[in-house]
């Protein structure tokens, strides 16, 4: 069942994300990655990571994509789509199997030298994954956290400021 | 499922994410790919962080989340702006740095 769910997913993932980048239209496109994150949720939720499926669904799929709605019918860009120069697409797409494969064979020849944490199946399944989740995430990290909300204050001034007009 | 099915779905994402970053012409098609990356990035973590028993890895995805939000805004607002003065976003036409 458990395997099941996961090859569908990633099929789906995979031939969203295939159509995502080989669209012409960028409507038809972003809709595309919606469906990619909506299935890289499912992915997570396999993985134990309920509050990480969550926030994906409502921060990407949620509020990234939208903005990237409106900037598409605010510009309303004339594309070529991909077929300009097909010679460097045939390149780019050299380049990139040549780096997926060797990520590959490093996979083939990896074995994990971490060290093991005190989440067990067992701890999970009593506390529920959301609840470690934020134990973790306010007590060792709660500078990052902090520090992480000021570079969100920066980049909407940022933002404000870069598309207001002159 | 073992943790090497996790892995390479990841890869081949982010395989797929670069391809689209390296041949599309169109600046906001190659944003989204780049946050494809991320997303395959994300899967990557939070599969170490199952199988190594620890919380660290989902933590991440959190502050990797936050900077793409933070990205994708300036980067929106940089497109926006850019569009208003050259009336294009495509690649191929942006080179008036190209001496």
């Amino acid at each position: 069942m458990e395997q099941v769910a996961f090859y569908i997913l990633s099929s789906i993932i995979i031939i969203s994300s295939l159509f995502m980048i080989t669209r012409k239209n960028p409507v038809h496109s972003i809709l595309w990655m919606l469906l990619t994150f909506f299935s890289a949720a499912g992915i997570f939720i396999q993985l134990n990571a309920d509050f990480i499926a969550a926030i994906q669904v409502i921060v990407y799929a949620g509020a990234i994509l939208v903005l990237f709605l409106f900037v598409v019918m605010l510009l309303n860009p004339k594309t070529h789509g991909f077929v300009a120069v097909p010679f460097r697409n045939i390149i780019g797409v050299v380049v990139v199997f040549v780096v997926v494969l060797e990520i590959l064979m490093a996979l083939g020849s990896m074995s994990i030298h971490g060290k093991y944490g005190n989440i067990t199946p067992e701890k999970l399944e009593a506390l529920g994954s959301v609840k470690l989740f934020g134990t973790e995430l306010f007590t060792n990290y709660l500078v990052p956290f902090e520090i992480a909300s000021i570079l969100l204050l920066i980049a909407m001034i940022g933002a404000i400021v870069l598309a207001m007009k002159k | 499922m073992s943790l090497e099915h996790y892995l390479v779905l990841s890869a081949i994402v982010f395989g797929i994410g670069m391809i689209g970053v390296l041949i599309q012409r169109n600046l906001i098609l190659m944003f989204m790919s780049i946050e494809l990356m991320l997303v395959a990035v994300n899967i990557n973590l939070v599969a170490f962080s199952k199988y190594l028993h620890t919380m660290v890895g989902q933590v991440f995805v959190v502050f990797i989340m936050c900077v793409a939000a933070a990205e994708a805004a300036v980067g929106l607002a940089l497109i926006l702006s850019f569009y208003r003065n050259k009336e294009t976003i495509n690649v191929d036409e942006i080179n008036i740095l190209r001496g």
